[in-house]
């Protein structure tokens, strides 16, 4: 497999604050490959690190066998799509595409094709000649997508694309970028704060907090098998429930409470005797049933019941006052109050050493 | 003051039109406006007295009240304002300062101009090291007194062979026009959104290409509010046209003055007034055509800070 | 590592580099330098041209000695202070009215603006012509039957900064109105609906809730106005020319004065020295407030 991107031991510090530590990501030939985290983790500046916007402080940034680290922008090989679509507003869609091309000095015939093929391609044709203040949200992002892809590059940076437009409109954009990533098949790095953009889209996930890469794998391998604390909080919705116990018997059950859960089954580590320890549980992953089984079963009394149309989100208050979420079928109305058992899938559950955050 | 203020919320209730609330509405509006009244008489008086003055002839001017129109409408003293007036030895009217403060408004604001809308561009989107330290510099330098600066320029100027000329007063003005303007523009640029910056260097746009193509084209209006504030600033100049220029020079306020305020002779008051008026006119044009944006260039800045 | 060489990154972005020269040239050469140099040679004794003879505190004990650059400095004072208490109360009390969705709110806003465009040389005159003992008001309120009215501020010396405050009044309190309106204006209206809800009077509001609020306006047009009142030159030579006798002196004219037609330099460097320590004094609180209280909150 060859490297698109290979970003190498990269740091940047503003004085003395330092916004990314010591990064170390190789994007291959054609991968989709997502930035996610909260504000402020330093995604969109690693983007910008990669665009050449801003000069980093140590490290390298490869693009195609190139070392490009010092290389302005424009000479990277890159195209980039931005949250508020930067179009230039006094010209028109056609301005827009062919400024680019024209600093690159490309001569007319060629710019006319390379517009003619972007517009085919996004369905801007008859935008062409109009002011992007005339356009709806949705075409101003198609244009600028467009001027990414009359640059003829092989890496797309896309800077939280959709983040302006509403619901349903992003919905469809997202469909649309993952046909145009299927149809061009570059290498796209995107940048976005949305776990549901960041899973249907990406080929892999890169988590980031306080500019580190928390995990960087494939989603459902995040989904999953989240790599620590952080990574399983963040990635899903609602969050992931957790369960503050121990785990005994040379790592064989785990004790919340009074409550004792079989452990045998568990995919990962060893887990061995850890005095404190936490039980990670997705919603979808706990099933409501009348009937305790003994090492399998949480007791929990039901306190509020959300449908939310194709399911319905169940919430239970279990020993020690702890809340907890699952997600059940919508035809399932639970009364408030109803004592039930919430029978636990072992194999999904995720188990962190307390101290330590990592994922057992 | 409480009777006053009431009267905003009035128009804009809901309530039932009740004969009470409306005795009241209509009472405090009075007053509002009888003391907007009063204060606009104390801002056109002057105007007025000016426009007045300069049409009467010196007998009426004695004779009559200052406030009255003229009985017998005569344009003589704004004739001989503009072409007779004497100062020192010169009696060629305030056309000469007016002609001078041609000369040093139109390159210096143009100049200034350019300077400070580069300055402002560079310091919001080409941030080098040091680059806030010198514009904070800049800035605390539009509060100092200029008296502190005055004797060094002239060395300076005298150095570069252009203590007296126009070229040296234009310099002048570029550099004090300098931390105001950059001001105004560093705003304005830091409102438009960096990622059109960043764009265009994707889309390979070097410093000038991207000032001159993308910024420019989207900043029209902050630059008609400097050339408003700039044009209005440097026209009404007093201290640096006295200091760095000599008298065949002289912008059209040092003329003014010296017209108005020499001791030699009988004082034409109708002349002075037609004089006085004719300097005003210039800013007082700019001002009222260019209506809000005036109101916006001095509030620029100013409010941001 | 294997960055590139520092020598390049000197050279990254050279045309913003290049561009910010004059803006270097200026801060640098003229605002600190010929700063330092005026402070420096105020601690000479340069008569004509400027010499390099040190002599320590001298000039600055004649200033002070000097009975014209007293009169100078407490003109100035009281010529200040009710220069910023008038504009900055008239100010806002015409903001107030102005905001009360009036009608013709643009032509009274144009009114008391358009002085402002106007130079402090034209000013002077104007007001010069009507403070005029012999034909202005004084004469016309005379002639309506007040024989024994007087009004003549700019001949007496006990007077005359008055009459200087009604012309510098006229000129500017129409910018100082403008800022508070646009400090006023970018009040929230829920804030204007809550109070209306709780039933508290409108007066009240301006006084408890508003004017708090507007704490960074007028602090900003307290400097602006404050650094401007220092400067204060053109207006007085225009309209008094610093007459009667001393009693309309300013520290400007002082500085003027010997600096370019009594060719003391010396004294003319202390007394600009001092200028800039009064200007000091009002901008570091000032800085301090609104520069140093960011960085903490």
């Amino acid at each position: 497999m060859t490297h698109s991107i290979q970003v190498k031991d990269l740091t940047l510090s503003f004085g003395s604050v330092s916004v990314l530590k010591n990064m170390n990501i190789d994007v291959a030939e054609g991968e989709f490959i997502v930035l996610l985290g909260p504000s402020g983790c330093g995604k969109s500046t690693l983007l910008n690190c990669l665009a050449g916007l801003l000069d980093i402080t140590d490290g390298e940034i490869w693009i195609k066998g190139k070392n490009v680290t010092w290389a302005e922008p424009s000479e990277r090989g890159i195209g980039m799509v931005f949250q508020s679509y930067a179009l230039y507003p006094q010209m028109t869609v056609r301005g827009n595409l062919s400024f680019g091309l024209k600093n690159a000095r490309m001569p007319k015939e060629e710019i006319d094709k390379r517009i003619a093929r972007a517009a085919e391609i996004l369905q801007i044709g008859p935008l062409l000649d109009r002011k992007p203040a005339a356009l709806s949200g949705g075409q101003r992002q198609r244009v600028a997508i467009g001027r990414a892809l009359v640059r003829d590059v092989d890496v797309f940076l896309f800077d939280e694309p959709l983040s302006n437009l509403d619901a349903k409109l992003r919905s469809e954009l997202r469909v649309e970028i993952k046909r145009l990533h299927s149809r061009l098949n570059n290498t796209m790095v995107y940048v976005t704060h949305d776990q549901i953009e960041a899973l249907t889209l990406a080929d892999r996930i890169a988590v980031m907090r306080g500019g580190i890469i928390q995990q960087l794998a494939a989603p459902q391998e995040i989904y999953n098998r989240p790599s620590n604390l952080f990574v399983a909080g963040f990635i899903g919705s609602p969050s992931m429930n957790f369960l503050h116990g121990a785990t005994l018997d040379a790592g064989r059950a785990f004790q919340f409470g009074a409550t004792r859960i079989d452990l045998a089954g568990y995919e990962g580590g060893a887990i061995l005797e850890r005095p404190k320890a936490i039980l990670g549980l997705r919603p979808e992953h706990l099933v409501i049933q009348d009937h305790a089984e003994p090492g399998l079963t949480i007791p929990a009394v039901v306190e509020i019941d959300e449908p939310m149309g194709a399911d319905s989100l169940v919430w239970l208050e279990a020993e020690g006052g702890l809340k907890m979420s699952v997600r059940v079928l919508v035809e399932r109305r639970m009364a408030p109050g109803t004592p039930v058992h919430l029978k636990v899938d072992i194999a999904k559950a995720s188990i962190f050493d307390t101290a330590s955050e990592q994922r057992v | 003051m409480a009777d006053v203020s009431m009267a905003g919320v009035q128009p804009h209730s809901v309530q039932p039109r009740g004969a009470k609330p409306r005795r009241r509405f209509s009472g405090s509006n009075i007053m509002l406006y009888g003391v907007l009244f009063v204060v606009s008489v104390y801002y056109l008086l002057p105007l007025w007295v000016m426009v007045m003055t300069s049409l009467k002839g010196m007998p009426e001017i004695r004779m009559g009240n200052i406030f009255a129109p003229p009985v017998e409408i005569t344009f003589q003293p704004w004739v001989k304002a503009w072409s007779q007036a004497c100062t020192g030895l010169n009696c060629d009217g305030l056309s000469r300062g007016f002609w001078n403060s041609v000369m040093i408004t139109v390159p210096s604001v143009i100049i200034s101009i350019i300077v400070a809308s580069v300055n402002g561009y560079a310091l919001v989107n080409w941030r080098f090291k040091g680059s806030e330290v010198f514009f904070t510099i800049l800035i605390f330098g539009s509060f100092i007194p200029y008296q502190i600066m005055l004797y060094p320029i002239v060395i300076l100027l005298r150095e570069m062979h252009i203590y007296g000329t126009l070229y040296g007063l234009i310099l002048v003005h570029t550099i004090f026009g300098m931390p105001i303007l950059t001001l105004l523009f560093r705003n304005y640029f830091s409102s438009l959104p960096e990622e059109l910056f960043k764009a265009a260097r994707v889309d390979g746009a070097g410093f000038w290409r991207i000032y001159f193509q993308i910024m420019v084209p989207m900043s029209l209006p902050i630059f008609v509010v400097a050339l408003i504030l700039q044009i209005t600033g440097i026209w009404n100049d007093f201290l640096f046209g006295v200091v760095f220029t000599k008298p065949e020079i002289y912008p059209m306020t040092v003329q003014l003055n010296n017209i108005v305020n020499s001791v030699q002779g009988v004082k034409e008051y109708n002349v002075n007034m037609a004089a006085t008026l004719l300097t005003g006119l210039v800013p007082l044009v700019i001002y009222f055509v260019s209506g809000k944006l005036f109101v916006r260039g001095i509030a620029a800045g100013a409010v941001k800070g | 590592m294997a960055g590139k060489p520092r020598g390049l990154r000197l050279f990254r972005n050279l045309n913003a580099k290049v561009a910010a020269v004059p803006m270097v040239l200026t801060t640098l050469v003229v605002f600190v330098g010929g700063t330092l140099w005026t402070v420096l040679y105020s601690f000479t004794n340069s008569k004509l041209l400027p010499r390099w003879q040190f002599v320590g505190l001298d000039q600055y004990k004649r200033l002070w000695s000097n009975d014209l650059w007293n009169a100078a400095i407490w003109n100035l004072a009281f010529y200040g202070v009710m220069s910023l208490i008038f504009t900055i109360t008239m100010g806002f009390v015409l903001a107030v009215l102005l905001d009360q969705k009036i009608r013709f709110e643009d032509t009274f806003r144009t009114i008391m603006l358009y002085p402002f465009a106007l130079s402090f040389i034209v000013t002077g005159l104007v007001w010069q012509w009507i403070l005029n003992p012999e034909m202005g008001i004084q004469e016309v309120v005379r002639r309506m039957g007040f024989e024994g009215f007087t009004f003549d501020p700019l001949h007496n010396p006990n007077t005359v900064l008055y009459g200087l405050l009604i012309a510098g009044l006229w000129q500017g309190t129409g910018f100082t109105m403008c800022l508070m309106l646009a400090g006023l204006r970018g009040i929230d209206e829920d804030i204007w609906k809550a109070a209306r809800v709780d039933g508290i009077p409108k007066w009240k509001t301006y006084l408890f809730v508003v004017i708090p609020m507007m704490r960074p306006v007028f602090i900003t047009t307290l400097v602006i106005v404050a650094a401007g009142i220092i400067k204060l030159y053109d207006l007085v030579v225009a309209q008094t020319s610093g007459g009667p006798g001393n009693a309309s002196q300013v520290p400007a004219m002082y500085v003027y004065r010997y600096m370019f037609t009594a060719q003391n330099l010396g004294q003319g460097f202390a007394a600009s020295t001092m200028m800039l320590l009064s200007v000091l004094i009002v901008l570091i609180p000032w800085a301090y407030l609104e520069f140093g209280g960011k960085k903490h909150g």
